[in-house]
């Protein structure tokens, strides 16, 4: 079927109007074009799953117990860090948008090789961050605050996690299929969910970071 | 080795109470006769193919509106139980614990369980045949939404026979659903029993959303779309709104209790009350979530049995928003005893009276739609009939609630649990069951026994009204929900007597139900002109039951009740509009269909093994069913073998056998 849909993929275009224009095509164009709405409209969904997080973290800033504070224990250098690394896998992965519409798969793939090894070692600064704070006495059971602050940058982190997953497949298929209308609705769909834990990730920084530990 | 068997299965399975005893007997023989049914008759391929891995909307409605079905059965035995006990509480019928569980597990079932995958059958069987589309957006989506829902439900179910039942309310308020509180399993289970149903609810609010919004038939504009479809749009909105905050408060009580995070406790600087904000963020709007729908059943009903275009059509339009909208600022009026000031109190007793507005704007178009309307009374009408004054009377009542001063005497009362029973029973299970009624020849192809239904009808609204109105009473005199005792002295028997009658009438109009599908499928009477009420809606215009591809060629849609005008033009012996005679005549094309899959069946199963791993805290398990999981999600994405072609003969093969029948 994929084949079917690769032959058509020339046969359709935006001219094509109403719903019986003969040719098969048109179905595999919307559907794509359905999917990537669907998937905005998933988005809009994560952002009050995030928002959810957000309101208890804030709720819960003070609530230290008696412990130890976000101020004492953090340390900003290596956040500063991590968000620079963040940031500039979005650009990347805009990068490999652009070499994807100029219709370069080897710039694509290399492109989102880079943004998943940024992305990587974003993970790979948060999960020793966190270990840092489990040293210095910190866990989740600690009292309400860390509670919190885990369970938001964890729930980001996870989410950058699924991503890397997810690109990594898709960099598989990329290679298999090359561009074509389906694998491009993937590219944009994973473009559009990175640039959106990176907007996630600045208000972590803010919030959490900026106006918790400054 | 013997005694640690003997020490681990009395742990896991619940043991010394005979009524559970009973259950869980007669719920092993039920599976060893399904399982010897379906291998004495060689069904297992057939179940598989053409059930559990299908991606088609109208059996995926199916099968939520069995397991719904169930689903009440379950939650209506809990109910009666319940009223059993307070009939005469010094019997000592339920103890303590026992209760406690039982009016925990009714909530959920009810709610979750039952009302949730009622209205999604519907969804699933109308929305797509009303819009002229030929399934849903997302039909993989779709199915693995009913997956979820459904391995879900069996989750929180299997609490019942398994580890025992969660029983610390419908929404598990800390501190007492916190380990400290409640440190058996059961929380466990309600924990990932509804998280794991709750996603599957959340995607179908996108599919949904995504289906109305792109897949209208060619001509059919927002403001002449069908009511219900507008129901469900406003709903599956306000899913996509709530639902997250469910997914966040429930993952923050499973991590207060299985990893000792301090959200909700009473140490350690933890905030009980920030949990019941939370969870009536989206149980508030989840109300809403349950009744619009009905809303548009309702308006669907009452244009066709008064022969009369809905009066108000763009009122109701903006009513069905506007409620969907403000089902977002009232969530604090469940708690207005909270103490949080007269300020945050006045705030949602305001906006609690102001969602009242255009619920009443939608009472009167239903009574002007009526008003010098061609009325006929089959089982649909009589539902919506009596659903007005009861809707209104429930809703009055809230409003009575409302009043932040004076809910400070009625809070918790009887006086409540009689107002929310009625306009959830009146609204949302009188809405579901017209619907039902009205769309199930569309659905099965045959009409159902109206005398049985009659008499099921009857029994249901006087069954509703003899259990619910003293409650109302029993309320202002002082009672409580929850306690499954009180003292003789204090006068409550007498009327709760006459409230467990009432609900045995209801329990009765059940199995009148029950009766009336067994009758109809025995005395099958074939739906053969696939218009089996003189509708006015594009569902009305293909054959019963629909087949696969839905139309064969897409509708063009010109106006509001589309059918209906085409049948008038029809009557008056005009000729067909041009661009609809186009359509009509335009020659068959292969039609684009998606293919089964079996990945949500597993990925869903693969859920259920990772929850109950969660609940027992058997690491291997949790990485078994999570593994499941990821597995079935790369299955997936590097599917791409995921559709195919009906070719034009075998369309026009279909069509011929389904015309023929005339």
């Amino acid at each position: 079927m994929a084949h079917a849909i690769d032959t058509h993929k020339g046969a359709h275009g935006h001219s094509a109007h109403g719903s019986h224009d003969g040719h098969h095509g048109h179905d595999h164009h919307d559907q794509e074009e359905m999917k990537t709405f669907g998937f905005w409209l998933f988005l809009i969904t994560d952002v009050i799953l995030f928002g959810t997080l957000f309101a208890t973290f804030v709720v819960l800033r003070l609530n230290t117990a008696g412990g130890p504070t976000g101020a004492e224990l953090i340390e900003l250098p290596g956040i500063i860090a991590s968000t620079f690394i963040l940031l500039t896998s979005s650009f990347t992965s805009g990068i490999a948008l652009l070499e994807m519409n100029r219709g370069n798969k080897k710039g694509l793939i290399l492109w989102l090789i880079i943004t998943a090894l940024l992305g990587a070692s974003f993970i790979y600064l948060e999960v020793t961050e966190f270990i840092h704070l489990v040293h210095e006495g910190a866990t989740i059971g600690t009292s309400a605050y860390w509670s919190a602050f885990f369970t938001l940058v964890g729930t980001h982190g996870l989410h950058v996690t699924v991503g890397l997953v997810w690109m990594t497949a898709l960099i598989i298929q990329l290679s298999r299929r090359g561009i074509t209308p389906v694998t491009k609705r993937k590219v944009n769909i994973i473009s559009l969910y990175w640039h959106f834990l990176d907007v996630v990730w600045i208000f972590v920084f803010t919030i959490v970071y900026l106006m918790g530990v400054m | 080795m013997w005694d640690k068997i003997k020490d681990f299965s009395s742990e896991f399975f619940v043991t010394g109470d005979p009524l559970i005893l009973g259950a869980q007997v007669s719920i092993g023989l039920t599976l060893v006769a399904i399982v010897f049914t379906l291998t004495y008759f060689k069904k297992w391929r057939w179940l598989w193919t053409e059930w559990l891995t299908s991606v088609d909307h109208k059996k995926i409605g199916i099968m939520y509106i069995i397991a719904s079905i169930l689903m009440l059965f379950r939650g209506g035995v809990d109910a009666l139980l319940m009223r059993v006990q307070l009939a005469a509480p010094e019997l000592e019928f339920l103890h303590a614990d026992h209760y406690n569980a039982i009016f925990t597990t009714h909530g959920v079932i009810m709610i979750l369980f039952m009302a949730m995958p009622l209205m999604f059958g519907l969804f699933n069987i109308v929305v797509p045949l009303q819009i002229g589309a030929r399934d849903v957006a997302f039909p993989f989506l779709n199915s693995l939404s009913f997956w979820m829902f459904f391995f879900g439900a069996m989750l929180f179910n299997v609490s019942f026979i398994i580890g025992g039942s969660p029983d610390a309310g419908w929404l598990a308020y800390p501190p007492l659903s916190e380990l400290s509180g409640s440190p058996g399993v059961g929380q466990d289970f309600y924990i990932w029993g509804i998280q794991i149903s709750g996603i599957g609810s959340l995607a179908t609010g996108i599919n949904f959303v995504v289906t109305i919004l792109k897949m209208r038939a060619p001509g059919m504009k927002l403001m002449q779309m069908p009511m219900f479809s507008w129901s469900v749009l406003s709903s599956c909105v306000t899913i996509m709104f709530a639902f997250p905050i469910l997914t966040v408060t429930l993952f923050l009580l499973f991590l207060d209790r299985y990893l000792g995070a301090h959200f909700f406790t009473l140490d350690g600087g933890g905030n009980p009350m920030m949990y019941i904000n939370l969870i009536w963020m989206w149980g508030h709007p989840e109300v809403y979530i349950v009744i619009l729908p009905a809303f548009g059943i309702f308006s669907e009903i009452v244009a066709t049995f008064s022969k009369k275009k809905l009066f108000g059509y763009k009122s109701m339009v903006f009513a069905l928003m506007s409620i969907s909208f403000f089902s977002f600022f009232t969530w604090a009026h469940h708690f207005f005893t909270m103490g949080s000031g007269a300020n945050v109190n006045a705030f949602f007793a305001i906006t609690t009276m102001i969602i009242a507005i255009p619920t009443g704007v939608k009472v009167f178009n239903w009574l002007f739609t009526m008003y010098r309307g061609k009325l006929s009374f089959p089982t649909p009408m009589l539902w919506t009939i009596a659903f007005i004054p009861c809707f209104v009377v429930g809703g009055m009542t809230g409003v009575l609630l409302s009043v932040a001063p004076a809910d400070f005497q009625f809070h918790n009362s009887y006086f409540l649990i009689a107002h929310f029973h009625q306009v959830l029973i009146g609204g949302v299970v009188f809405g579901y069951f017209a619907g039902l009624y009205y769309w199930w020849p569309k659905m099965f192809g045959f009409r159902l026994h109206e005398g049985l239904g009659k008499w099921a009808f009857w029994f249901w609204n006087i069954g509703f009204y003899v259990c619910f109105m003293p409650q109302y009473a029993l309320g202002l005199m002082g009672m409580t929900r929850r306690f499954n005792e009180y003292d003789f002295d204090m006068g409550w028997q007498p009327l709760n007597v006459v409230s467990t009658v009432g609900a045995f009438l209801m329990g009765l109009a059940f199995i009148f139900q029950v009766w009336q599908i067994a009758h109809s499928i025995k005395f099958f009477k074939k739906e053969t002109s696939g218009d089996a009420w003189d509708g006015r809606t594009l569902e009305w215009s293909i054959p019963s039951p629909a087949p696969m591809y839905n139309f064969a060629r897409l509708p063009q849609v010109t106006s509001q009740d589309d059918w209906w005008e085409k049948k008038q033009r029809r009557l008056r012996g005009e000729a067909e509009l041009p661009e609809v005679a186009a359509a009509e005549q335009a020659p068959l094309e292969p039609i684009h269909m998606p293919r089964n899959s079996g990945i949500p069946f597993i990925m869903s199963f693969s859920w259920f093994v990772a929850g109950f791993g969660f609940v027992w805290d058997w690491k291997w398990m949790i990485v078994v069913g999570l593994a499941g999981v990821i597995i079935s999600m790369l299955a997936r994405s590097f599917s791409y073998n995921t559709d195919y072609y009906i070719p034009v003969d075998e369309v026009e093969r279909t069509e011929a056998a389904a015309r023929g029948a005339h």
